[in-house]
């Protein structure tokens, strides 16, 4: 591109006309390999009314039954959903959503009855779900410190710039730092539980509110009467690479306080992050509440995964018909961003949750392959070109 | 010294022999250096060169952007990984560049040379030599540095050089020192010489140098004749010595050594200009975006600050938004990635190198590849529409060979029976020991009537050996060679040597020839030479009986009519023979003789010798007192010599034209030699409805010739031609062809009457420009360029055809027989005329096939990749968060998609090579620029979107609900981003399957290679490995598996690939099905086969003659023969002259002004004992004049040497009239008498012209019907 014309080599005579010593000149005959001379062998498909046409049946043939298949399969699944923010008077949440301030120490609870009109057989999973909750904003992102909760000594003392502005309180660094974290939902009911029979006030107080964060109890409401608070699990739904490999606590030492000492808790969180579990399996950075949290969502309307309700056993649905009550500790403010929360319950099938897009799409995308093939075939058989290939073969 | 008006402020002093004073003015070394870097400077130099391109300062900026933490959306690395990538390929290309030219300077600055230095002479290293040295040359030593020759061992401080280096001309050149400096022999009286010269500053002009040179009180004159310029070689001299007045980098050769203009091509244009375009786009896209963030953040993110705080410096959403707006110009900018240049490089070096392998394209009698010595053009080799190319060496093979002649009214040559058996060679060794055995004739009845000694016979071969200024060179006895000054004479003589009249030696007085074997020598009183307006040349001999004879050759247009009455019957008889001869294609010569008594010799010699030293108008006085002599000739017959075509280049031309690509020949050549090639390679041809011929000599002559051509065309295309015009075209300019001559050309190519030329020329099917010159070659060009917007290819084997290289889109050279400067200058070489076509219809053709879709699918794997982000930015808040892991963006362009589209833009082919020539038409979408335009960029880009809306909308709807079988949510992040980068990579896979025609084992081995990379690097990227050591820079960690194991996340690709593909498939099935393409194509496949089976005809333009006393463009040697200056040469030195016709027409005139600068006495007193009839003034070669008659006195003619192509232009009406005025008359019933009479129209045409041009319109119609039968004919 750049080279100047001239070369001493030009200079140098070696283009020289081939003298009567030219004899000896090699030959400068480009070999002859079919590489160079252009001659690959070479596969060279044309689309022809022959392969074309049959692709589109076959897509439409493959596409339709699984998307049949998929529609069944969703269709199968139950899945209840409520929204429990508060935003209508009539809301039992209501007051709980208006009455909210950062400071307040005064717990909110509230109460929403709701019925299910089948059971749910299996394990039934249980999630909250956040609308206009922004988890994909670059900002938001991107502020977590991967290293830190990885267990990485350093820099659980010195959190990376990404956090800020929650990679520091009050000249101790947090852990964990950064938005994310500092934002988390939901909190350890469980703890808190273990406290609630506790005499002491103050203890329950602090015991109640040691996160800002929703908790959600599930009771089923016996047709005698009775509340049967139904059994969950909070370990389990987190991915496996994240459990145990993604997050770890700095050391494996039981004694997580110590190994915290010199940090402190995000901004919003009421309490330490090795207070989060009472199991030492579920504490600390590997609490799985925190990494679903950690987890951030694609989109701002997500759902995420909160318990699990195992099944009993095979003959006894996990969830029966009937009158359940969700007990809502609420903690966690949206209506400041018009976000909404939900609680969702689902069963599951071989291909996830309930998904009906999939299904429709799968069913769509066959019948206009399908239909496409047809339109083709009639277009070609009309107006085709047929004498086309008999051309290229001539 | 003519142009030596005084000096310039800075001259240049060199004194001969002292360094000290020498170095007082700084002048530079000896050391060439065109390296550009060393080791240390190599990294700032190149890199600060590499950030000129607008685009690396671009991808600079992005980097830096990226380190402003509040906009950076992107990791630093996805910038400078490609970026780093690029610099450091074209780093590595520069270096290893530079490296080789460290090299071949090295080796050029140490080679020996010998230096005068105290008396002795010493081996130096080129470098080490000194302006105001004094250095030894010998025999084919390369010369040093530019020099002032001081003297030489040949006599008259004669020496002889060859330039090929410098300006390509292949002949040799005479140089010749002052003459007080020759006698300085030797080394000792060298070393004593303290000249001092004073010059011109270092400057690049080859052909001038002007100096003065101060000696012992005196002053001479230097000039380019007492140069020898560094890169010349010393030939046939034993050795020289001279002084060093410009070395190194201030050498005219280095001062020539600029930097090249740099072509681009019309996709370059394009390219830039949608780059341009889409760099608009982003912008438009960022400031949606950034509107939208505003919005947000006002609406949205100013509530949500709870959770998530702006950035410190950010205090609101104004700001916000104005950041936001460079995240995303970082973020899209990967519409136009950097990988775009360096792909379209590399595919047009793949393309390139395959030119230069390309066994078809090599020539193996001349051991020559074709080469392909610009990498950046090749498409545009796709796109060609005009070819304008050189006659001789082009077309032609510039080969004579002696094939017909008509001797007393029988003719010979002729092949009787063309279907019978190949008639055999004739074999002269037995009959002649002399013979040339490379001659071919196949007539064994001339041969017999030689044998029996018929009188006319032996009389015709003794004129074509006697009547000729060939020199002969016999390297050892029996061997003869002969140095002509044009093939045509070495033809002519060489027939004669093979029928038993060998031209063997000759003297400034005598000629030597061997009769039937019985040696003779004739006295040569007189050489009337040859030039462009005689058109015929003469020689006077006396027999050793002492009879004194003339013996005339040329064109039978001036000799037929000069001949004695007698001839009637045998002209009739010729003329018909002429005719037969010129319909044929070949170059025809008329021979006569006259017998001249003493008296009528002596008579004539004196008025001769007085015209000869008249000092005012001397050409027009001796061109009358040849006129005077050359009289009443007796006809003895008609030669036909061949010119013979390159091989293939009617096939070529057919094949070109067939493609609509025009061929306009632009030659110095005569009209009628043109018009003949014109014919024989089949440019122009009978059935031709007109042929329009255009020469005349004022402005208004030749705008009505032009108008009147115009009037004769139906309707030309309208002024804006509409988009489709090629076939528009061709019904109109199929039966049109315009012959122009140059002094036409120079009106036609003026301002106002251009429009009106190209109109006109492009309606016409062939057109022909003759005696055009360089200049004008280009200008042609030019104009075509500026008024057609069409891709131009000049090609040309010359040194003349270099300036229409240069300003042609792509210029060829043809490596030829006349140097390398036209090679040196172009961007494709070969040796044959032929190879233009696989050039172009096989490699161009594929080159822009293969840019096209390269180009296609690259916008569209970009958009499709990079507009995912736009709808992202809808869901997240207009953050410029990506989509993807910031890995699979740096590495998506230059791992994922690079290599299946690079193997597919360089192996894709659609249809096999053999079918590209066959079909010609397949070539016209390039010139139509159909693949790639403005439109196809539109598809393109709207179909890259309508994938990115699939690829983001499609994940969105599946994931945003569905989870994974144990239950956890597959709406995360990190899945979306793997799921929506894979269905990336397989949508763009499975297009690019679509796209790819020519599935080779590459393409096979990239596109599932690329596929697998992917998969493997994701796979290491997300490796627990990888996180362990950098749990920072790997978030991703385990999301690959925990994604691709889930069955929705591949349902999902599915459905996205279905959904892009399947629209595209079914348009491209019905794009196919419904106006394939190639349907075109076997139409043509008929036209072609009918055309090929056409048979040549032959004679069915009876009586049109296009003859033409061919063989010289310029003056012949006749003076330096009968000067006798050159007797004492080495027999080598004649290669000279023997050589020269190679030179263009323009060195003829230059060569004439010299012959002007200088009075004659001083030559012919100084050294030519010769007979005082010389027929034109003192030989190029002599300057001596300067040198002896003191320092001022040579500048005199100036101004007439300037104006000398003037005068001579004027001449040609002026001799014409004063010939023939009688005849003018006659000329204007010669016309519509038919073309058997119009014998000496191409005399009149130029009278008429004069006479009758713009003076009234009547007058005009007549010169025109004129004009037009002689070249006609």
């Amino acid at each position: 591109m750049m080279a100047s014309s001239y070369n001493a080599k030009d200079e140098d005579g070696h283009i020289t006309v081939s003298g009567p010593g030219g004899g000896t000149l090699r030959s400068k005959k480009p070999e002859n390999t079919a590489f160079k001379q252009q001659r690959l062998p070479a596969w060279q498909p044309i689309l022809t009314a022959g392969t074309v046409l049959p692709a589109f049946f076959i897509i439409g043939l493959i596409f339709i039954p699984i998307g049949i298949g998929l529609y069944v399969t969703s269709n199968n699944i139950k899945e209840f959903e409520i929204d429990y923010t508060g935003v209508d008077m009539s809301s039992p949440c209501f007051n709980c959503s208006q009455n909210f301030s950062w400071n307040s120490t005064r717990p909110c609870t509230c109460t929403i009855p709701f019925y299910l009109d089948q059971p749910y057989e299996n394990n039934v999973f249980m999630y909250y779900g956040l609308s206009n909750f922004y988890q994909n904003h670059r900002r938001y992102v991107k502020s977590r410190d991967d290293s830190q909760l990885n267990g990485d000594l350093e820099s659980l003392m010195k959190p990376s710039k990404e956090c800020e502005p929650y990679a520091y309180h009050e000249n101790k660094p947090i852990a964990p730092c950064g938005a994310i974290a500092n934002s988390m939902f939901n909190g350890e009911p469980v703890s808190c539980c273990a406290h609630q029979t506790h005499s002491s006030f103050h203890l329950y107080l602090i015991c109640l509110f040691t996160s800002l964060a929703d908790t959600l109890e599930l009771f089923y409401n016996d047709p005698n009467g009775t509340k049967i608070q139904i059994p969950m699990t909070a370990t389990g739904i987190a991915w496996w690479t994240d459990k145990h490999v993604k997050f770890r606590n700095p050391t494996d030492n039981a004694n997580l306080t110590a190994v915290f000492q010199g940090t402190t808790k995000p901004v919003n969180w009421r309490r330490p992050v090795y207070e989060l579990d009472t199991d030492p399996q579920n504490n600390g950075f590997i609490n799985e509440d925190f990494i679903v949290w950690m987890r951030t969502a694609a989109l701002p309307t997500f759902r995420k995964l909160y318990r699990i309700i195992p099944k009993k056993n095979s003959m006894v649905p996990t969830l029966l018909r009937g009158n359940y009550t969700l007990e809502v500790v609420y903690n966690y403010p949206v209506r400041s961003f018009e976000g909404r929360k939900r609680m969702i319950l689902s069963t599951i099938s071989w291909m996830g949750g309930k998904n009906p897009f999939l299904g429709i799409a799968y069913i769509t995308v066959g019948s206009v392959c399908f239909f496409l093939g047809v339109v083709l075939l009639i277009i070609h058989h009309k107006y085709g070109n047929r004498n086309n290939s008999a051309d290229i073969a001539n | 010294v003519m142009y030596c008006n005084g000096f310039p402020s800075e001259e240049r002093r060199v004194r001969a022999n002292d360094r000290e004073y020498n170095e007082k003015f700084q002048y530079a070394s000896n050391c060439i250096m065109t390296s550009k870097y060393n080791i240390i400077t190599f990294l700032p130099v190149n890199l600060f060169e590499q950030f000129q391109e607008v685009a690396n300062t671009y991808f600079l900026f992005l980097l830096i952007l990226q380190l402003i933490p509040q906009i950076s959306s992107l990791s630093w690395f996805t910038t400078i990984v490609p970026l780093a990538l690029v610099l450091s390929i074209t780093a590595v290309k520069d270096a290893t560049d530079d490296y080789f030219r460290h090299k071949s300077d090295n080796q050029v600055n140490n080679r020996q040379s010998q230096v005068l230095i105290r008396g002795s002479l010493q081996n130096e290293k080129w470098m080490n030599v000194r302006v105001g040295d004094i250095i030894k040359l010998e025999n084919n030593q390369f010369v040093a540095a530019d020099l002032l020759l001081l003297s030489s061992s040949e006599p008259h401080g004669l020496c002889y050089i060859e330039t090929a280096e410098l300006d390509g001309e292949t002949n040799m050149k005479v140089r010749q020192s002052v003459s007080v400096t020759s006698e300085l022999g030797d080394p000792n009286n060298l070393a004593s010489f303290d000249g001092e010269v004073v010059c011109e500053p270092p400057n690049n002009k080859l052909d001038r140098f002007c100096g003065t040179l101060y000696w012992r009180d005196k002053k001479y004159t230097l000039t380019n004749q007492n140069m020898l310029l560094r890169g010349c070689v010393l030939r046939n001299t034993e050795a020289c010595y001279g002084l060093v007045i410009f070395a190194g980098p201030d050498t005219k050769l280095m001062q020539n050594s600029g930097r090249t203009k740099f072509k681009r091509t019309s996709i370059d244009r394009l390219m830039n200009t949608l780059v341009l375009w889409i760099f608009g786009f982003l912008v438009c896209m960022g400031v949606i975006l950034a509107v939208g963030n505003a919005v947000w953040e006002r609406e949205v993110g100013s509530l949500f600050q709870s959770y998530l705080p702006w950035d410190p410096p950010v205090d609101n959403f104004l700001f916000s938004a104005f950041l936001s707006f460079w995240s995303y110009v970082i973020i899209l900018n990967t519409v136009v990635p950097i990988s775009l240049y360096v792909s379209v490089e590399v595919i047009r070096l793949g393309h390139s190198y395959f030119i230069n392998w390309d066994q078809q394209m090599f020539c193996s009698q001349c051991n020559t590849a074709a080469e392909a010595r610009t990498t950046t053009l090749n498409e545009e080799l796709g796109q060609v529409e005009y070819i304008f190319s050189d006659k001789t060496g082009t077309l032609t093979q510039n080969i004579m060979s002696f094939n017909k002649c008509s001797i007393n009214g029988q003719t010979y040559g002729e092949v009787t029976d063309p279907l019978g058996p190949q008639p055999k060679r004739l074999d002269f060794t037995p009959f002649n020991p002399l013979a040339d055995p490379d001659f071919c004739f196949y007539d064994d009845t001339l041969l017999e009537s030689v044998k029996v000694g018929d009188l006319h016979t032996h009389e015709f071969f003794r004129l074509l050996s006697l009547c000729h200024t060939v020199m002969s060179e016999e390297k050892s006895e029996g061997e003869l060679v002969y140095k002509a000054q044009s093939p045509d004479e070495g033809a002519l003589v060489t027939a004669a040597r093979n029928f038993g009249f060998v031209f063997r030696s000759r003297t400034p007085g005598t000629i030597t020839t061997i009769e039937m074997g019985r040696p003779v020598t004739y006295t040569l009183l007189a050489i009337l030479d040859f030039n462009n307006i005689r058109k015929r040349m003469s020689v006077i001999v006396r027999n050793p009986e002492g009879k004194i004879r003339l013996y005339c050759k040329g064109a039978d247009t001036v000799l037929l009519e000069r001949l004695h009455p007698c001839n009637h019957e045998l002209m009739n008889i010729t003329s018909d023979h002429l005719n037969e001869y010129a319909a044929d294609g070949l170059r025809t010569l008329a021979l006569a003789y006259r017998d001249l008594s003493e008296d009528e010799w002596e008579a004539w010699s004196a008025s001769h010798r007085c015209a000869d030293k008249a000092t005012d108008c001397r050409e027009d006085r001796l061109a009358a007192a040849y006129e005077q002599i050359e009289q009443d000739m007796m006809l003895l017959g008609a030669t036909a010599i061949e010119d013979k075509l390159q091989e293939g280049v009617p096939e070529t031309i057919a094949v070109l034209s067939l493609a609509n690509i025009k061929i306009w020949v632009l030659t110095g050549d005569k009209q009628e030699t043109a018009v003949n090639i014109g014919y024989s390679c089949k440019m122009l041809t009978d059935d031709m409805t007109e042929v329009f011929i255009i020469s005349g000599h004022t402005v208004q002559s030749v705008r009505q010739e032009l108008r009147s051509e115009h009037l004769q065309c139906p309707p030309p295309p309208p002024p804006p031609p509409p988009p489709p015009p090629s076939n528009l075209m061709d019904n109109i300019s199929g039966e049109f062809a315009l012959i122009i001559n140059g002094h036409s050309l120079a009106h036609a190519l003026e301002a106002d009457m251009e429009t009106e030329f190209v109109s006109t020329a492009c309606a016409c099917k062939a057109v022909i420009c003759c005696r055009v010159t360089p200049l004008q070659k280009a200008q042609v060009v030019e104009l075509i360029k500026k008024h057609k917007k069409a891709v131009t290819l000049a090609i040309g084997d010359g040194a003349n055809d270099v300036s229409m290289i240069k300003s042609a889109h792509i210029g060829v050279g043809i490596s030829g027989q006349e140097g390398i400067q036209a090679v040196l200058a172009s961007d494709y070489s070969f040796s044959q005329f032929r190879f233009l076509q696989r050039l172009l219809l096989v490699h161009g053709r594929w080159s822009y096939l293969r840019m096209c879709r390269f180009l296609c699918y690259f916008f569209y794997k970009n958009f499709a990749f990079t507009m995912v982000h736009f709808w992202f930015g809808f869901f997240c808040g207009f953050s410029a968060q990506t989509v993807y892991d910031q890995y699979f963006i740096t590495l998506y362009n230059i791992v994922y998609t690079s290599l299946p589209v690079l193997a597919m833009g360089i192996f894709d082919q659609d249809v096999p090579d053999q079918r590209s020539l066959e079909y010609p038409k397949l070539y016209e979408p390039g010139q139509l620029n159909l693949l790639f335009n403005k439109k196809e960029f539109f598809i393109c880009i709207a179909q890259g979107i309508y994938t990115s809306v699939v690829l983001f909308f499609v994940p969105y709807a599946v994931l945003s609900d569905a989870t994974q079988s144990n239950g956890v949510p597959l709406a995360d992040y990190q899945t979306f981003a793997v799921t929506t980068a894979t269905a990336l990579v397989i949508v763009v896979s499975v297009q690019i399957t679509l796209d790819t025609g020519f599935w080779t084992v590459i393409n096979h081995v990239f596109v599932w290679g690329s596929l697998g990379s992917y998969f493997t690097i994701m796979f290491a990227l997300h490796s627990q490995t990888l996180f362990r050591i950098f749990p920072n820079q790997f978030h991703f960690v385990g999301s690959a598996q925990s994604t691709l194991l889930q069955p929705v996340v591949w349902l999902t690709i599915a459905l996205a690939t279905a959904i892009c593909i399947v629209p595209v498939l079914a348009f491209r099935f019905l794009k196919l099905d419904l106006k394939p393409q190639l349907s075109d194509t076997v139409r043509y496949t008929q036209l072609v086969r009918q055309k090929k089976r056409k048979p040549g005809r032959l004679g069915a333009r009876g009586g049109s003659r296009r003859s033409g006393y061919a063989f010289a463009h310029q003056e012949g040697f006749g003076e330096l023969i009968t000067s006798g200056k050159n007797m004492r040469l080495s027999s080598l030195a004649l290669a000279t002259f023997a050589s020269r016709h190679s030179s263009s027409w323009i060195d003829t005139l230059r060569r004439k002004k010299h012959t002007h600068a200088h009075t004659p006495p001083s030559a012919s007193g100084e050294c030519s004992p010769a007979p005082s009839c010389v027929s034109g003034s003192v030989p190029p070669l002599s300057n001596s004049s300067s040198v002896l008659g003191g320092s001022q006195d040579t500048p005199i003619e100036e101004e007439t040497g300037a104006a000398a192509p003037a005068q001579s232009m004027q001449i040609v009406p002026a001799s014409s009239t004063q010939t023939t005025p009688a005849l003018a008359p006659d000329s204007e019933s010669a016309a519509p008498q038919g073309p058997a009479q119009a014998l000496n129209a191409g005399v009149l045409s130029s009278s008429a012209v004069r006479c009758h041009g713009g003076d009234s319109p009547g007058g005009w119609t007549l010169t025109l019907g004129t004009v037009q039968v002689s070249c006609l004919l």
